[in-house]
């Protein structure tokens, strides 16, 4: 089973992305910022991460730089998402190392096939 | 909101007269789903009320906006990835070396909705460096005049670009556009949209390519055969066809075979 950890402050979309991928077939990690999300990474790289961009202690972005500067086993896949949707915000993103971007709210097909485009579902 | 049985009857009649597609039983009472902003737009409360308005008459401005309501327009950009890459590489490879001499492509995307399909396409072939410099003509129709005045215009919402569309592909071929992301003019230049009816005859021409995709599983068995033929009547001799997934000509009469070679491509018998 492919893993996937949900970075986001808020528990509700923490939830209904849980949710989502749970019938998609992934294992669900959780994490409420940044921080946190390294921490989990360090101790298992998961095949993929969704990631908020605003939170508290270490913002999206911010880990993603983070990410990039740190000494994996392996890189795993991130999706930003978001609901900034301004060419800026995306461009950052990418420049940053996202590899796919999804504006919330979001549904599952959506959800799916941003997962395929990053060669994880 | 009142349904009755004779008021979804007459819909529905109207429906498979203008575009030969078939309600079938789950599908009528979804009827009232798709017709509630249209009762709201005409201050109307039931079905009834708006077959009374129709007057019985198929042809009335009010009759193409229930036929459009009716109609599923379901659709996204590069919609079954993988079969749609390998059609776009392997079935238009073996066009692309029968047409080298004339370095010209005729493509058609019929029952292509809002436009996705055909954007998917002229995407993708101007993305493959050996068809640079080619005469590249896409056709894209649809019975729906709306669904093409959609198309038409290049603007796709938030919610529609994220379905399948690859967020760099977004950056590359698109312009923000208020709330809104419109693609860009070299995209969209080798296309034109036209409104259709795949019962009657085809477009003028002989494509070198046609996807008809999701759309013949909604036609009678006679209907989907009556399609085939005409597609075949478009074709050329050695065109390539691609269907949705999971649709085949199996059983639909002897208009195309599946080519032996290329998974997923029909030949002209
Ligand atoms: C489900 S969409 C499929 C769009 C696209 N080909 C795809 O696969 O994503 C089916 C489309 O077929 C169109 N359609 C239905 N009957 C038709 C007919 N008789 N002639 C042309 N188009 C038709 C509908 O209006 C609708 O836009
Ligand atoms: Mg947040």
């Amino acid at each position: 089973m492919k893993t996937c950890l949900v970075v986001d402050d808020s528990k509700v979309i923490r939830k209904v992305a849980r949710h989502i991928l749970e019938t998609l077939d992934f294992t669900v990690e959780e994490a409420g910022d940044g921080q946190e999300a390294m921490t989990a990474c360090l101790s298992e790289v998961p095949d993929v991460i969704l990631l908020d961009w605003n939170m508290p202690v270490m913002s999206g972005i911010e880990f993603l730089r983070e990410l990039g500067h740190t000494t994996l086993p392996r890189r795993p896949k991130v999706v930003f998402c978001t609901t900034e949707n301004d060419t800026a915000h995306i461009r950052a993103a990418i420049d940053a190392g996202a590899d796919e971007y999804v504006m919330k709210p979001f549904d599952r097909d959506t959800l799916e096939s941003k997962l395929q485009l990053v060669g994880v579902a | 909101m009142e349904m009755t049985p004779i008021a979804i009857s007459a819909l529905a009649g109207l429906l498979e007269r203008r575009t030969g597609q078939q309600l079938n039983a789950n599908r009528r009472w979804t009827i009232e789903t798709a017709l509630k902003p249209l009762l709201r737009d005409l201050g109307l409360e039931t079905l009834d009320g708006l077959v009374i308005r129709l007057n019985g008459d198929d042809r009335s401005p009010l009759a193409d906006k229930i036929v459009d309501a009716m109609l599923n327009h379901e659709t996204f950009f590069f919609r079954d990835l993988a079969a749609f890459d390998h059609f776009a590489t392997e079935g238009l490879g073996l066009i692309h070396a029968a047409r080298a001499e004339r370095r010209r492509l005729r493509v058609w995307s019929a029952g292509c909705s809002t436009g996705q399909e055909a954007y998917s396409l002229s995407m993708a072939i101007a993305q493959q460096t050996r068809f640079q410099g080619w005469d590249l003509g896409i056709f894209a129709t649809d019975v729906s005049g709306e669904a093409i005045a959609r198309a038409r215009s290049g603007l796709f919402t938030q919610f529609e670009v994220q379905r399948g569309l690859p967020i760099t592909t977004l950056m590359r071929q698109f312009d923000p556009d208020g709330e809104q992301w419109r693609v860009k003019a070299n995209v969209r230049a080798p296309i034109t949209f036209l409104q259709h009816n795949l019962l009657s005859p085809p477009p003028p021409g002989r494509f070198d390519a046609i996807l008809c995709r999701n759309v013949l599983l909604y036609f009678s068995l006679e209907r989907r055969k009556a399609v085939l033929a005409r597609l075949r009547e478009a074709i050329a001799p050695d065109g390539v066809l691609m269907l949705g997934a999971g649709e085949t000509v199996l059983g639909l009469g002897d208009c195309f075979t599946a080519d032996p070679q290329v998974r997923g491509v029909y030949r002209p018998a």
